[in-house]
Order: structure tokens, then C-alpha cells, then sequence
């Protein structure tokens, strides 16, 4: 009887998962972009490590310290719940212990009241169950989320404080899958798995009680049973659950191909390899077939398997009982030994029926808890790393000039910065933002032991212009990454207007330092948003005037909705050209004194970036910038070039003195060297 | 739609006839066994055990056919969902390589990706859930209910009543969330599609110092993820309290009356082993009626992925061989008559608009022209990558579309702008181009596009491990490998789609040198953004916005003081500028010194 109830969340929670397989958006399922540029050399996809001891008891705790009444109560209408659905299992045998058989012999009339009154009860405790779980999983409905949402803006929070290094190490798919996969699993624990197993364990303990009363014979023989059920099942879900691993293993092998193949499928069809190609995917699709069927197979079976052992245990104990009955055997029960009636076997063997049906619902939880904790396991991983750390105290303040040409600190804009800087005796200086960045002697790894600039010292004094040349892993990025302090280098070898920028809060710092990256980024949301990104509180005209700064403003007036134009997937709807050009655009609008341009003309065609280049020169007017740059028609009018070589800067100078010098740029220049 | 997905059940109908069948089996037997079960019971207390064996023995004898209806049909089932989806899958995929560039691009890639992995397995899913509740939820309603009936006609009417009830409440609330479901995972797609963006933009973030714009936008968004799903759980969880209810309320009711009636008709009516029966079937039509709604909503789940697989699978592609095509192709010209294409029916603005070129048998001609020039647009027609849509484009003095696809293509061989190498060995990506090449071919074609000499430099030579996506050589190695690929198929046309951009001008030269010496009779199509790349071609086009707008060699353009001598001056008077300086400098130097 009860087990209409486990039915139902069974039922719930299948719906829930199958609805949850629809959850997987287009964007997620093939990230293109998951082969990120790997910067530190060591990328690769986390081997999902165990679930860590101590996540239970961590997450119990997490959720009551939001939800501690809520769950008090969601716990104590489960017990009711749980316990409506054992007792009942037992009116069976009252009904006809104490009415039915008497009224066989002594008519209705003499047991009516008897009978109405087990009527009765059964109502009032029914009517308890069917409230106390309309309760509950009203609650739950709530507590799940809430725990959810809880869990995400925590995730969140604390992701947005963790250093580049972290996102340089993971892959994108893996941080996304603790949002996706691992929310899904842990909703479906909290909301389904948990209270399930809770109400299942009351349950065996209320009916493996109630059957000690009843019949300490037939309880053996039900632990027998027992015995082999939890047998079967550690056996198929061991089957299933190795097949799962082979078959995501293979599923991801052959996602992997086809993920090849579309991508290439422009020279698949240009080298008539179609059929090569259905081949190779024929090999693919038969081992996904056998692992899938192996993983579904055993798990498919379980269940029939389960409920028919369960039939059979239901019809060994009713021989049993039948035995017993008729052989009128000395009952063994806990409070003494009485006979056996057909009320006690009739009751038996309802609650055997319940207990089988429990255990089997419970045995497929256990893997959904398994998942879910795995879940909560990473989950927790991410809340528990050291957010990036910044012992800054030097901030940048809106100056203000007095007659004297002392700096004082004022709250409104006026255009000039000053960085306020206290010092030890309790003293206040206030410095002149100007742009002036040194590096002295600078080494620097991502890994211990394997540096990747050597000795790097340079000065950009303010208004300068200081291009980076070299090849791909030179370490030209890498110098840039330590300027905003995405990697942090040692005590005072990098000074910002004589500042050592350790000194200097780290948000305070970045805010002074304008940067276009090479693979830009644009935001869901309209072009005027990806613009008003770089100063939130910048006018329509404010952006418009940047955008004609990048003179991005002629292709954005041609778009359907102009500046309207709403963006997604990161502008797949522009060229890269266009999206340099906006990213450009956005990094004017802040109209830093310091910029940083990696690439940031790399796709767009040469006539383009002629055109753009006076937009940049405007940007680049008064600022001290840092230019990154493949083209080296792009870093030609630089003050000073730095050609890096293996993490070294081997050849420093204007254009016209390292074309003097006929070193490496020279032979860059003349095209005689791939730059790659 | 339903008739093209089932196409793809080919040697899987067996098991998919078999296992509902097979289920038939299971229940007809789990129906009989409450039924036998109220005779063993009712045969308890009676002086002889043996009323009690017989029936008993009957039991366990059909519990154990039960048990292998039962696991044979969950095999059989796992088998057929398993079978169709990697039917679907392979139809998906074979039916992919059939479509054109205009045919992927109007899917997207990622798009067609997901119909094969995600679509695909919701089907699958829905598919398994068929086969085995489909037959085995309605043969259960209608057995328990015949049962019941056959125990008691009246009583069993509880039931009736109950069946609708249920069924009413529960599909009520299956049909009130779908749409919920449906629209809600929309927002929280974009949500964690906003958590990806943030993770893949976080340099940008932190340059901006955007942290806690990003934060609170984020909280926004997941509490309206929170706000609706709250919601929608909480509709969706009264599918328990309700079948509670119903259940409960029938056991409640059967009691009452069948306790009455065996009291009152002395047993004869009603006996206590079937009042035991009669409260197992009622439960078993409920939980029936659970499976029921179960089944329906994976099936509209599944039927939106079904939609967007059968659009793949009857989707026809937009060029196909012609029948009978001709297989030779005699020689390497080509003609643009005409040509004006755009990219889709749609799209009022023109790629190409009127284009008339001749390209003699074993020339080489250069082609110029700035991004969105249409420069590759022109070069794609010729192996019918996209077909014109005015005018016509022959090869070989024949119009493209005459020819069998396989043959055109094995004599056009183009390499791509968006170089592609796929993961396997150095020769295994080689051989893309001529599945027969001997290791000797295969190294004379590496030489020509100037790849052996890097090539022997790896420690595993040409079984050098290519990675995915190519990204352990670099872009003017992968560049050349590629040439070399094309090189291998020995084509009557090589077209070049700036395809040694990366590659040092060195060794640009030696390529050429090469085309011109080892391959002088097939027809050289080089797009190039270097002037230096195509200035020795017999023949030079300039782009410019889908036309043709400038034609000559090298020395006729540089005098025509257009567009090419532009980009030519851009890319070379500032170098020469640089040089004749310096040199001047250093000559004032030396008449100093002297």
C-alpha cells in the first residue's frame, strides 16, 4: 500500500530527471571554446576526484542553517508519512482479527462498532499521511531550490574572486559541469533521494518491528530474502554502474569525433572522405552500442528482478505461514509465544510486500545519492578555493589641484586620479596618476621551476607606447598578465608611478589599466551593453563616442538594430574584425590611463586596420600603452619595441633602430622568418 | 515524423516487437498471482497442508516464468532503445555527410552535434520506457480491473470511479508543467549560459573590475531560476499526496464494504482472502496509472528532439551528384560565365555579382581582394561547394553540375582558408588525400609544399601524433601539411585559399617555385592577402565587394595605380623606404669616415 507512495516519487523524480536531460542547452553541450588557450601548459580535464569525507554532514549543516524549522518539520511529517503507510499494512489484520472473523459467527450487528471504529482510525491515520506529505513535499519543493539557488550565488561569489590562474588550469566544460551536471544530481538528492531513504529507513524499522511481533519464524525467513535481494542488487547496480563509466567513456569518444568532423566537414567533402568517414564513425557508434546496452541492460533488469523475488519471497512466507497455521506451530514473537492466525500471516504478508518494494526503491537511490554527494563533493570543491589574494592598500581617488598644486582627495569626478597612499607613521601622500610602469629585472614561472620570462626589465614612461613582438609562447602575454596582476610576482619589481603595484588594491589597479584582448568577449546582451561594460555608467553618447573612437560606429549603424542589437554567444553574429572593433570601443569608453592591446587588431584585414588605426591612434593619444601585436605594420610607430625570445627580450629599440641593427625584427620584417 | 524515426529501427524490430510482448507475459502472470494468493489464503486453517502446497506450488512456478518475462523483456528492451538510438545516430551522421556547406551552415555544427548526442538520447530514453510500460501499464489496468470484476462485480466499480479521478489529477498536472518546464529551462539554459560567458570572459571581468556587476546580475538570474522552479515543484508535488489519497481512499472504502459483505453474507460473497486480493489489484491499477503519466511525459519530452531529428533525416541536401554524371574531366579550365551567387535564397545582398574570368588549362592566377571580398566564395563554386545562383561555372569546357560529384572533387583540390588537420599520424592525414599513396608519394608531395624537411624533424617522422584540432604544429607547418594533402589527390586544379599566410615568404617562394616546376600543367588558383604571393602569377584579379575590379599581371596593375598598387605600396614602400634610408644613412657614414 505504501508502496504507491514510493511509486509516486519514483514517478516525480523520473519526470524531474527526464525533464532535466532537456536542460542541456545547445551552448553547453559543444563548447567550442573548451580548448582554451592553454597558458600554463597544464589544462586538462579534472579526473573527478572522490566524494571527500565529511561532505554529508557538511551539506546537512549547510542546508539547516538556512532552512532549520522548514526541515525540522519536513523530517517529522516524513515520520508520519513513512509510518501511515506501515500501520496501515497492519489494519488488514485488525479488520479481520477483530471484526471480520467474530463477525463471521456473532453477524454484523454485534461487531459494527468495532468495525467503524478500525474504519475510523484507518481514515484519521490515512488522512494524517496523505496531509503530512502534502506538507512535505510542498516544503521540499521550497528547500530544494532555495538550497540550490543558495549554493549557486555561493559557487558564484566565490568563483568571481578566484585568481586567472584558477580558470587558467580549468577547463571551461569542467566548471560548467558543477553548475549543470552536478546541480541536477544534487537536486534530485535533496529533493527525491534523501527524503526517500530517510522515510524507507523509519519504515524497514517500523515494519521489521511490527513483524517480530507478529511472527519471529516468518522474520527469519524474510531476512533470508533479504539477504539475496540485497545480493541481486549489489550485483546488477555493480554491472550497470561500470557499464555507466564505459559507456560515458565511449560516448564522449565518439562526441569527440563527430565534434572533428563537423568541424572539418568542409575539407571532408572537398577530399571525398564521406564514406571513410561513416566508416570510422560505424566503429565509433557499435562500441557506444555495446557499452549503453551492457549499462541500460543490468540496470533495466534490476527492477523486474527485484519485484518477482520479492513475489517469490511474498509466496515462500505464504507456504510458511500456511505451514504454520495448519500445523498450529508454536509462534515465537516478542512479547511470548501464541498461535499463528490467518489475520497475523494476511498482515505478514502485506508488510513483507512493503518491505520489498521499500528496499527496492531504496537500492536505486543509493546511486542517485552517490552522484548527488559527488556533486555537493565539487560543489563545496569550489567554495573552499583561496580567493585571489591582494594585501593592496594604495587606492585611486578622484584628485582635486589646490592653488598650490597640492593634491587633495575629493568625491566628485574631475577628471584626474591620485593614488592615496598611507604609510606606516599614519601619513597620507596622495601620487599623481600618470602612467609611468617599470619592471626591474623580472622573473617570472607559471610553474615552479619552469620560468617563462627571464630578467625582463623596461620602462614606459608616461604617454609612451611599448610594443611586444615574438612568437607564440614568447611570453609577451605573460608580461601583461603581471602588469594587472592576474600572476603575482615578488616585492617591488613592477612600479606604477613608483608604486610598487603590490602595494596598490588590486581592483583599484585594474581600473587604471585599460585592456583588448585577443580573443574577445562579448557579453549576452545589445551592443550598446558590451560597450557601456567598460565605465557602467557612461551616457548612450558616451559609448556612441567610442564607438566612433574605434570606428566601430559605421558597422554598428548598419546592423538590423544598430546599437540595439542584441548579441548572444558571444556576437556569433559579427566577424571577428567586428568584435575587435567593439572590444576596442568598450576598453575607450573606460578611457584608462594605461592600455594594454593584445592582438587586438589580429583579425582585421590591413585596409581595415588602416582605417582603425587612426581611431586607435586617437585611443592610444596621452595613454601609456602596451601593444602586443603579430602584424608588425600594427607596432611600427611605437617608441619602443621589445622582440622577446624564449621568455628573454633579445632585441630592444624604436623601428628604425632595430631595422638599423638588422637583427631577428629585422628579418621579421623583410618576411624572412614565420611568426607563429 | 513518427514514421521516419522508425525507419531507423531496421534489425531492431525483433527486440522491439519482443520485449512488449514479453512484458504482456509478466503481467498476465503478476495479475494471476493475487488471484491464486486469495485461494492459498483462504485455504489456510483448513486441517490439510495440502490445499496449501498445491496452490503455493503453482505460485512459485508462475512467479519464476514471471521473473523471466520480466528480466527477458528489460534485455530486450535495452537492447531495442540501444539499437535505435545508434541507428538514429549513424542515419544522422551518413545523412550529414550528404549536405552541402549551404545545408550545415543553415543547421549550424553545434546544432547538428546535439541532435546526435542529446536528441538522440531523450528518444532513447522515451523510446525504452515504451516498449516496456507502453503495453505492460493499460494490460494491467485492464487485467486488474477484469479480475476484480470476477471477484466482485459491485466493488470493483471503487475502481472505476478511482481510475478517472486519478487519471484526471495526475495528467492535469503532467500537462500543466510541460509548458512550465519547457519555458523555465529556457531561462535557466540562459543562466548557466551567462555562468559560461562569465567563466570565459573572466579577464575581461577582472580587467573591468566587473566582479560585483557579475555577481549581482547573477543573483538576479538565479532567483528567478529559483522563484520558478519553486513553482513548478510545488504544482508537481501533489502527484504524491494526491495518489496517496486516491489509493488510500480506496483501500479505506474496500474494507468498509467488503467487511460488511463477508459479515453479512457469512463469507459466501466475499471471502477474506479475496478482500486481500481486491486491495492488491486496486493498488496495482493506480501505480498503472503512475506509469502511465510517466510514459507521457518522456514522450513529450522526447517529442521535440524527435522533431529535430526527423528535420535532419528528411532533410534532402541542396547538391547532389546527377545521375549519370560524366567522369572525366578534360582538362584543367575554368570559366566563370555570368556568375552571380548569394548565400541564401533570403539574403538580398549579392557575394558575387556578375563574374566572368577565364582560367586557361595550367595557369596560375592570383586572386586579392580584403575581407568579405568574396575572394573564397568565387574559388568554392568551382568544386561545387555552393552552387551559382545566376550564370554557370565550367570545368574542363564542362558546366559543374554535369559532373559526378566524387569526380569533380577528386580533380579540384582546394585548401581551405579554415585549415583542418584531424588527430592520427602525419601520413594517415596525408593519405586524406590519396588512400593508395605509397610512403615514396607521400614524401615527394611533402617536399613540394616544403613540409619533409620540418617534418624529419620530428623524432616520429611522418607517424608524428597529430593532436585534435592540430594544435602541436604550428600555423604554417599545419598550413603546409596541408598542401601537401591536396598535392597527394594530383588534381588538374589546386586552388590555395590563403593558404600560406603563415607560412615565412622563404619559404612562399619555394612552394611556388616548386607548383611551377614539378606541376606545370595543372591550373594554380592562389587568394593571397601578400602581394609578394601572387605577383608572379600569369594572371591577377583584385576583389572588391563581389566583383572583379581589377585584371592583369603584376607590372599591367602596379600601372593601373589602383586598389592593387594600394595594398602592394602598403605592404612594401615602407620597408623599402626603411632600407634605402638606412642605406643612404650608412653610405653618408662611410663618405664621413672616408
Amino acid at each position: 500500500m505504501a508502496a504507491a507512495q514510493n511509486q509516486t516519487a519514483v514517478q516525480t523524480q523520473a519526470v524531474q530527471a527526464a525533464t532535466a536531460a532537456q536542460a542541456k542547452p545547445e551552448a553547453l553541450a559543444s563548447d567550442p571554446r573548451s580548448a582554451d588557450k592553454v597558458r600554463s601548459g597544464k589544462k586538462q580535464p579534472s579526473g573527478r576526484p572522490p566524494v571527500k569525507p565529511g561532505t554529508f554532514s557538511r551539506m546537512m549543516k549547510y542546508m539547516f542553517h538556512f532552512y532549520k524549522w522548514r526541515l525540522v518539520i519536513v523530517l517529522i511529517c516524513l515520520a508520519v508519512s513513512g509510518l501511515s503507510g506501515v500501520i496501515a499494512s497492519v489494519f488488514l489484520q485488525t479488520l479481520v482479527d477483530t471484526a471480520i472473523t467474530p463477525g463471521l459467527t456473532k453477524g454484523l450487528q454485534a461487531v459494527y462498532p468495532q468495525l467503524l471504529s478500525i474504519i475510523g482510525t484507518m481514515i484519521a491515520v490515512y488522512a494524517a499521511g496523505v496531509i503530512a506529505s502534502n506538507i512535505y513535499t510542498q516544503i521540499m519543493a521550497t528547500v530544494t531550490q532555495g538550497t540550490l539557488k543558495h549554493m549557486r550565488d555561493d559557487m558564484f561569489d566565490r568563483m568571481e574572486t578566484l585568481p586567472i590562474r584558477y580558470f587558467d588550469q580549468h577547463l571551461t566544460g569542467d566548471i560548467m559541469s558543477t553548475y549543470t551536471n552536478d546541480t541536477d544530481a544534487i537536486r534530485q538528492m535533496i529533493g527525491q533521494s534523501l527524503p526517500m531513504i530517510y522515510q524507507t529507513g523509519l519504515s524497514v524499522i517500523a515494519i521489521v518491528i511490527s513483524m517480530l511481533k507478529f511472527s519471529v519464524w516468518m522474520t527469519i525467513g524474510v531476512a533470508f530474502f533479504m539477504y539475496v535481494m540485497s545480493r541481486i542488487s549489489k550485483t546488477f547496480a555493480g554491472r550497470s554502474a561500470s557499464g555507466m563509466v564505459d559507456q560515458q567513456k565511449s560516448l564522449a569518444a565518439e562526441e569527440g569525433f563527430v565534434q572533428e568532423i563537423m568541424n572539418g566537414q568542409k575539407v571532408v567533402q572537398v577530399f571525398n572522405h564521406e564514406e571513410a568517414a561513416k566508416a570510422d564513425f560505424r566503429t565509433f557508434n557499435q562500441k557506444l552500442f555495446e557499452d549503453s546496452d551492457r549499462a541500460n541492460r543490468a540496470g533495466f533488469m534490476l527492477m523486474p528482478i527485484l519485484g518477482n523475488v520479492g513475489n517469490i519471497m511474498y509466496i515462500a512466507l505464504a507456504i510458511l505461514g500456511g505451514f504454520l497455521v495448519t500445523l498450529k506451530a508454536p509462534n515465537l514473537t516478542l512479547t511470548g509465544i501464541d498461535t499463528v492466525t490467518i489475520g497475523v500471516i494476511v498482515s505478514f504478508l502485506a508488510m513483507t510486500r512493503q518491505l520489498a518494494q521499500s528496499i527496492g526503491q531504496a537500492s536505486m537511490q543509493v546511486s542517485m545519492i552517490a552522484l548527488g554527494l559527488a556533486g555537493v563533493s565539487r560543489v563545496f570543491e569550489l567554495m573552499d578555493q583561496k580567493p585571489e589574494e591582494d594585501d593592496g592598500y594604495v587606492e585611486l581617488v578622484n584628485a582635486g589641484y589646490d592653488k598650490d598644486g597640492t593634491i587633495h582627495e575629493t568625491d566628485h569626478l574631475t577628471g584626474k586620479w591620485a593614488w592615496k597612499h598611507p604609510h606606516h607613521d599614519g601619513t597620507l601622500t596622495y601620487t599623481p596618476q600618470q602612467g609611468d610602469v617599470r619592471m626591474f629585472n623580472v622573473d617570472f614561472g607559471y610553474v615552479p621551476n619552469k620560468l617563462v620570462l627571464h630578467d625582463i626589465t623596461l620602462y614606459a614612461k608616461p604617454g609612451q607606447k611599448i610594443a611586444f613582438v615574438g612568437a607564440t609562447g614568447a611570453g609577451k602575454t605573460t608580461i601583461t598578465n603581471l602588469i594587472n596582476r592576474f600572476y603575482d610576482i615578488p616585492d617591488g619589481k613592477i612600479r606604477y608611478d613608483g608604486i610598487n603595484i603590490r602595494k596598490i588594491k588590486k581592483p583599484d589597479l585594474r581600473r587604471s589599466l585599460g585592456v583588448v584582448l585577443q580573443d574577445v568577449n562579448l557579453f549576452t546582451g545589445t551592443v550598446m551593453d558590451n560597450i557601456r561594460y567598460g565605465r557602467l555608467n557612461a551616457t548612450d553618447e558616451e559609448c556612441i563616442a567610442a564607438a566612433k573612437l574605434a570606428n566601430a560606429d559605421d558597422f554598428i549603424t548598419r546592423l538590423p538594430d544598430g546599437y540595439d542589437t542584441f548579441l548572444t554567444g558571444n556576437g556569433a553574429q559579427l566577424s571577428q574584425g567586428q568584435r575587435q572593433l567593439i572590444s576596442i570601443a568598450r576598453a575607450a569608453v573606460a578611457d584608462p590611463p594605461v592600455m594594454i592591446l593584445d592582438e587586438a587588431t589580429s583579425s582585421i584585414d590591413t585596409r581595415t586596420e588602416a582605417l582603425v588605426q587612426k581611431g586607435m591612434d586617437n585611443l592610444m593619444k596621452g595613454r601609456t600603452v602596451f601593444v602586443i601585436a603579430h602584424r608588425l605594420s600594427t607596432v611600427r610607430n611605437a617608441d619602443a619595441i621589445m622582440v622577446l625570445d624564449h621568455g628573454r627580450i633579445i632585441e630592444r629599440g624604436s623601428h628604425d633602430e632595430l631595422i638599423a641593427q638588422k637583427g631577428v625584427y629585422y628579418q621579421l620584417y623583410t618576411g624572412a622568418f614565420e611568426l607563429e | 515524423m513518427i514514421k521516419t524515426l522508425a525507419k531507423s529501427l531496421r534489425e531492431y524490430k525483433r527486440e522491439s516487437i519482443l520485449s512488449p510482448l514479453l512484458v504482456s507475459g509478466e503481467v498476465i502472470m503478476e495479475v494471476i498471482i493475487p488471484f491464486l494468493m486469495a485461494k492459498l489464503i483462504d485455504h489456510m486453517g483448513e486441517r490439510s497442508i495440502q490445499p496449501v502446497v498445491y496452490y503455493g506450488v503453482w505460485l512459485l512456478v508462475i512467479s519464476f516464468i514471471s521473473l523471466f518475462f520480466g528480466a527477458a523483456a528489460a534485455a530486450e528492451s535495452s537492447k531495442a532503445s540501444c539499437g535505435l538510438a545508434k541507428n538514429l545516430r549513424q542515419d544522422i551522421f551518413d545523412r550529414v555527410q550528404t549536405y552541402s556547406f549551404h545545408d550545415i551552415n543553415r543547421f549550424s555544427e553545434a546544432s547538428l552535434v546535439t541532435r546526435m548526442t542529446t536528441d538522440v538520447t531523450n528518444v532513447q530514453n522515451a523510446f525504452a520506457m515504451l516498449v516496456r510500460g507502453a503495453f505492460r501499464a493499460p494490460l494491467m489496468i485492464i487485467f486488474s480491473v477484469v479480475m476484480a470484476i470476477s471477484i466482485n462485480g459491485k466493488m470493483s466499480l471503487i475502481f472505476l470511479v478511482m481510475i478517472p479521478i486519478l487519471g484526471i489529477i495526475i495528467f492535469g498536472i503532467a500537462i500543466k508543467t510541460h509548458p512550465i518546464f519547457v519555458r523555465i529551462f529556457k531561462r535557466y539554459d540562459a543562466m548557466n549560459n551567462g555562468v559560461q560567458e562569465n567563466i570565459q570572459g573572466m579577464r575581461v571581468v577582472k580587467s573591468f573590475v566587473r566582479e560585483d556587476y557579475e555577481k549581482d546580475k547573477f543573483h538576479k538570474e538565479s532567483e528567478e531560476v529559483r522563484h520558478d522552479f519553486t513553482h513548478v515543484e510545488k504544482i508537481l508535488a501533489f502527484n504524491t499526496p494526491s495518489m496517496q489519497a486516491c489509493v488510500f481512499a480506496s483501500i479505506t472504502l474496500i474494507s468498509y464494504i467488503g467487511a460488511r459483505l463477508i459479515i453479512s453474507t457469512k463469507g459466501s460473497a466475499l471471502t477474506t482472502g479475496e478482500l486481500s486480493s481486491l486491495i492488491n489489484y486496486g493498488v496495482q491499477i493506480l501505480v498503472a496509472i503512475m506509469m502511465l503519466s510517466f510514459i507521457f511525459v518522456l514522450c513529450m519530452i522526447a517529442e521535440e528532439s524527435a522533431e529535430r531529428i526527423a528535420e535532419v533525416l528528411s532533410y534532402d541536401a541542396t547538391i547532389t551528384s546527377p545521375e549519370n554524371g560524366l567522369t572525366q574531366v578534360a582538362d584543367g579550365r575554368v570559366d566563370f560565365d555570368h556568375v552571380s551567387f548569394k548565400y541564401s535564397d533570403r539574403s538580398k545582398k549579392y557575394a558575387l555579382s556578375d563574374v566572368s574570368l577565364h582560367i586557361p588549362s595550367g595557369s596560375t592566377l592570383g586572386i586579392i581582394g580584403g575581407t568579405g571580398s568574396s575572394k573564397s566564395s568565387l574559388v568554392q563554386l568551382i568544386s561545387r561547394l555552393y552552387d551559382v545562383s545566376e550564370g554557370s561555372v565550367s570545368v574542363g569546357g564542362e558546366d559543374v553540375r554535369k559532373y559526378n560529384l566524387t569526380v569533380l572533387r577528386d580533380q579540384v583540390a582546394c585548401v581551405l582558408q579554415k585549415n583542418v588537420l584531424f588527430s592520427g599520424t602525419i601520413s594517415e592525414n596525408l593519405r586524406w588525400g590519396d588512400p593508395d599513396a605509397t610512403d615514396e608519394e607521400i614524401r615527394h608531395a611533402c617536399e613540394l609544399a616544403q613540409a619533409d624537411s620540418f617534418i624529419q624533424e620530428f623524432p616520429d617522422k611522418y607517424q608524428t601524433m597529430i593532436a585534435q584540432g592540430g594544435t602541436n604544429v604550428s600555423g604554417g607547418q599545419k598550413q603546409r601539411l596541408c598542401i601537401a594533402r591536396a598535392l597527394l589527390k594530383k588534381p588538374k586544379i589546386l586552388i590555395l585559399d590563403d593558404s600560406t599566410s603563415a607560412v615565412d615568404t622563404k619559404t612562399d617562394a619555394l612552394i611556388r617555385k616548386a607548383f611551377r616546376e614539378e606541376i606545370p600543367d595543372t591550373t594554380k588558383i592562389i587568394i593571397a592577402q601578400r602581394v609578394s604571393s601572387v605577383q608572379d602569377a600569369d594572371n591577377i584579379i583584385v576583389m572588391d565587394g563581389g566583383r572583379i575590379v581589377e585584371q592583369g599581371t603584376h607590372e599591367e596593375l602596379l600601372a593601373k595605380h589602383g586598389i592593387y598598387r594600394e595594398v602592394y605600396d602598403s605592404q612594401t614602400r615602407s620597408a623599402q623606404q626603411d632600407e634605402t634610408e638606412t642605406q643612404t644613412g650608412a653610405q653618408n657614414q662611410e663618405e664621413r669616415n672616408a
